[in-house]
């Protein structure tokens, strides 16, 4: 038994993109924020010194049971094809694929965490025809199953953790496999898509710079445009799992806050929403993604009094690409 | 195939997981009298990224092409832009151009810094040059994970992303990049912010880094120069690499054809920042795109019957095929392989340094590094100017309608180099998706001819130390290509 947190990163079909992401960690940087936890890289793609028959080593300690394996991070999806075979992804070095890998490494993981969309449920990796039959570690889209299959639990118990999104914050990992380290995330703090509960209680919608506008359905009509995304524009902040504008991006940024669409990629099948991303479907004229827990009735209700009620103010800047109608200045002894 | 079966007298070698290149690479090697005499290059990981896009709104393809890579998301999005504003007749404004610029700057300068600290100089920290005088340092700033330098560089990289936070909402897999522009403008608060984030940038760079300001990295304009800065120049981790270059002679380890690429980076009103062209051994030449074409010989992929243009090409794997070895085609120019990157872009716009340093000894590990290096000096200057030209007030995006039917292509620059996407439109649906990526290029297998990828060519004659099953000296000339494999394949 080793001291510490033991983790062990395996990416396959993705883009690197989440370890990317989780690099930009800050306040404390990354390092310090996994000391803090006492979690060590047993091994990481991008990290480690390791090459070659070095990293393959460090594999085979683990499978051997000479290494306690903490938490097992699998970034990408999970290829089977091409006809069950796994081949789309031969782990470089090892004539195995990556696909069988994971299933091995599993077996001994107290933990295993999903890092990404594409690891969770597939993801992008599985857009359109699918050509390399790709799934997640415990989910092929929203069905459950997926590489380890749904009875799969790590030796902890629990089921694979989702840490969706595309990418994934830096923090959302960070903290995931920091509560577990701490021994304080068990199967209740996951959501219905085993989604860590600490981002994916929240709504992208909370917090949104926009939402003055969405309030009076004072619209964004095209790309740069102020207004709110959710009418035209394909935004999905409403209904998005996660806490993207209250915690925020490399420094204060968002998808809203950067001007454009909420495409939900915390969600299982996200890549196929059946219509063009950037473009709202609707039927006779509303939305046909309503808000998160709202009936339909209110919401014609309230966006058609909402409408009749639009300040000139956000008429204008919703359609606009720079605020062209200041909010007033009003005297506040004269209420 | 000449893969399967090595000559008598040599030794194979399977290299992979190789680690501290994006994405999965395995590099065989076949070895007699301590050299590598000869190198086949895989790529292990086939997604399809071109055969998802098949049938989409076209627009959807910045949704989807930046997903092919984390690391050089930014220039997929921007090369997705580029092709549907040709597809569209669209130019961006003014404001979108310079913003777009900044962008793509950022990432691309995030990846120098990540390529020299977290994924190349670490293999000069191994416990096998303990024997050597600058050793101590090396280990000190560079240890993978551990080192000083590589700590405080990923702090300099998050805060130089801040750029995309604030202008794109996030790095890496913005939507901000439009065919005609950006989708957020930029205030003057925004441009105090955005000049106070490149500061910081500029201010880690000349202190650890350099050692001296940024102006007289991007004015070497000599080998000479550059064995003045080794032997008396600032103290800083450049000096350190070219000491450690020097001792090592990696001047002369991994050179590959000597002929580049580059589609031209960072446009202008008038010409680019970074110049479009060829450089071979006649000189520079002009990109004639429609001599490109992508050969399938050794790809498992149908189609090897003739190489083919992007716009006529096709990706369709090959599952039973056990004859090529990689899941990369390999791209060629007027039928002939080309390096590309920041060593090609610098050749190419002509900064005398890089061209002294490829005339006396060809591109190696150290002018691709050095390359690179001068590259970051010169584009954060340039990123300086572009935020002071920013515009509040004025127009950030133009906007377009796509029409039923077209093609164009999109020509950027990624951090690696020379990266196309070629769209075909029919219908109002994606008909066809070709992407050639930088290490497409740099890490080609053979073609129909046998002809060998740069990368391939760049490590025969690599010594091999005895015992290594992993060889340093490999290790050192595939990063000094800064692989971006997820972009290779796809």
């Amino acid at each position: 038994m080793s001291d510490g947190f033991n983790v062990l990163w395996i990416q396959s079909g993705g883009c690197g993109g989440c370890t990317m992401s989780m690099l930009c960690a800050e306040a404390p940087d990354l390092a310090t924020t996994l000391e803090s936890a006492d979690i060590r890289m047993l091994w990481h793609p991008t990290l480690s010194e390791e090459t070659g028959a070095e990293a393959l080593a460090v594999f085979e300690r683990v499978l051997a049971g000479d290494i306690r394996l903490d938490a097992l991070c699998v970034e990408g999806a999970m290829l089977r094809g091409p006809n069950n075979s796994g081949r789309f992804h031969i782990l470089a070095g090892t004539g195995v694929p990556t696909i069988d890998w994971v299933r091995r490494l599993a077996a001994v993981a107290h933990n295993v965490v999903a890092v990404g969309t594409c690891a969770a449920y597939g993801g992008v990796t599985a857009a359109g025809i699918n050509p390399t039959d790709a799934c997640g570690l415990q989910y092929d889209g929203r069905r459950e199953g997926g590489a380890l299959g749904a009875a799969y639990r790590s030796r902890s118990g629990m089921p694979v953790i989702n840490v969706a999104g595309c990418p994934t914050h830096p923090n959302w990992v960070t903290e995931t496999l920091m509560l577990l380290a701490s021994g304080l995330l068990d199967a209740g703090d996951l959501d219905v898509y085993r989604r860590p509960r600490f981002y994916a209680d929240h709504l992208v919608h909370h917090g949104c710079p926009r939402n003055e506008y969405y309030e009076y359905k004072a619209s964004a009509e095209k790309m740069s445009d102020l207004g709110c995304m959710m009418e035209h524009l394909g935004c999905l902040g409403t209904q998005a799992h996660g806490d993207c504008n209250t915690r925020l991006w490399n420094g204060e940024g968002s998808c809203t806050r950067g001007g454009y669409a909420c495409i939900n990629c915390t969600a299982p099948e996200f890549e196929e929403p059946g219509h063009a991303f950037v473009e709202t479907p609707k039927i006779a004229g509303i939305p046909v993604g309503l808000p998160t827990d709202m009936p339909k009735a209110w919401f014609v209700a309230l966006s058609s009094l909402a409408k009749a009620a639009t300040p000139e103010r956000l008429r204008l800047n919703a359609t606009s690409d720079h605020v062209v109608v200041p909010p007033a200045v009003r005297d506040i002894k004269r209420r | 195939m000449s893969a399967n079966s090595a000559p008598e007298g040599t030794t194979r070698l399977v290299v992979g997981p190789f680690n501290r290149v994006e994405g999965d690479l395995e590099v065989r090697l076949e070895a007699a009298q301590g050299r590598v005499e000869a190198a086949f290059v895989s790529s292990p990981l086939f997604r399809g990224f071109e055969r998802l896009l098949e049938g989409r709104d076209p627009r959807d393809a910045l949704v989807i092409a930046p997903r092919i890579c984390g690391i050089c998301s930014v220039s997929q999005s921007h090369a997705a832009a580029l092709a549907l504003a040709g597809v569209q007749g669209l130019a961006p404004t003014e404001n979108g151009r310079v913003a777009t610029n900044l962008l793509v700057a950022t990432e691309n300068v995030a990846d120098h810094l990540s390529h020299f600290h977290v994924f190349f100089m670490p293999d000069f920290a191994r416990a096998l040059y303990a024997d050597r005088p600058w050793f101590p340092r090396a280990e000190a700033r560079f240890k993978a994970a551990r080192g000083t330098a590589v700590r405080a560089a990923l702090e300099t990289r998050t805060t130089l992303l801040h750029i995309l936070g604030l202008l794109a909402g996030r790095w890496p897999h913005t939507l901000a990049i439009q065919p005609g522009g950006v989708t957020r403008g930029a205030d003057s608060r925004d441009k105090m912010r955005l000049a106070a984030t490149l500061r910081a940038v500029r201010g880690a760079l000349e202190e650890r880094l350099f050692g001296a300001k940024l102006e007289r990295v991007a004015e070497l304009d000599s080998v000479a120069a550059l064995e003045r800065w080794r032997a008396t120049g600032p103290e800083g981790d450049f000096r350190l690499f070219l000491e450690i270059a020097a001792d090592l002679a990696l001047d002369s380890l991994g050179r590959a054809y000597d002929r580049y690429l580059s589609y031209g980076a960072y446009p202008g009103t008038e010409a680019p920042l970074y110049a479009r062209g060829i450089f071979t051994g006649e000189g520079l030449g002009d990109v004639d795109t429609s001599a490109i074409a992508e050969d399938h010989t050794n790809a498992r992929m149908e189609g090897r019957t003739r190489p083919h243009h992007p716009f006529d090409g096709s990706t369709f794997p090959d599952a039973e095929d056990d004859t090529g070895y990689s899941w990369c085609k390999a791209p060629r120019l007027g039928g002939l392989p080309f390096e590309t990157g920041a060593v090609a872009r610098q050749i190419v716009d002509g900064h005398p340094l890089i061209r002294d340093m490829v005339r006396r000894a060809g591109g190696s590990v150290q002018a691709r590094v050095v390359a690179r290096l001068v590259e970051t000096a010169r584009t954060l200057i340039a990123m300086e100017g572009w935020v002071h030209a920013l515009r509040p007030g004025e127009r950030w995006c133009a906007q377009g309608s796509m029409p039923g039917h077209g093609r164009a292509a999109g020509l950027t620059e990624a951090a690696r180099g020379a990266l196309g996407h070629w769209l075909r439109v029919e219908n109002g649906r994606i008909a066809g998706y070709q992407i050639i990526a930088p290490t497409t290029w740099n890490f080609s297998p053979r073609d129909a001819a046998g002809v060998p990828g740069p990368l391939e060519l760049a490590l025969v004659g690599a010594p091999i130390r005895p015992g290594e099953s992993t060889p340093v000296a490999v290790q050192h000339i595939v990063r000094s290509f800064d692989p971006c494999m997820v972009c290779t394949v796809h």
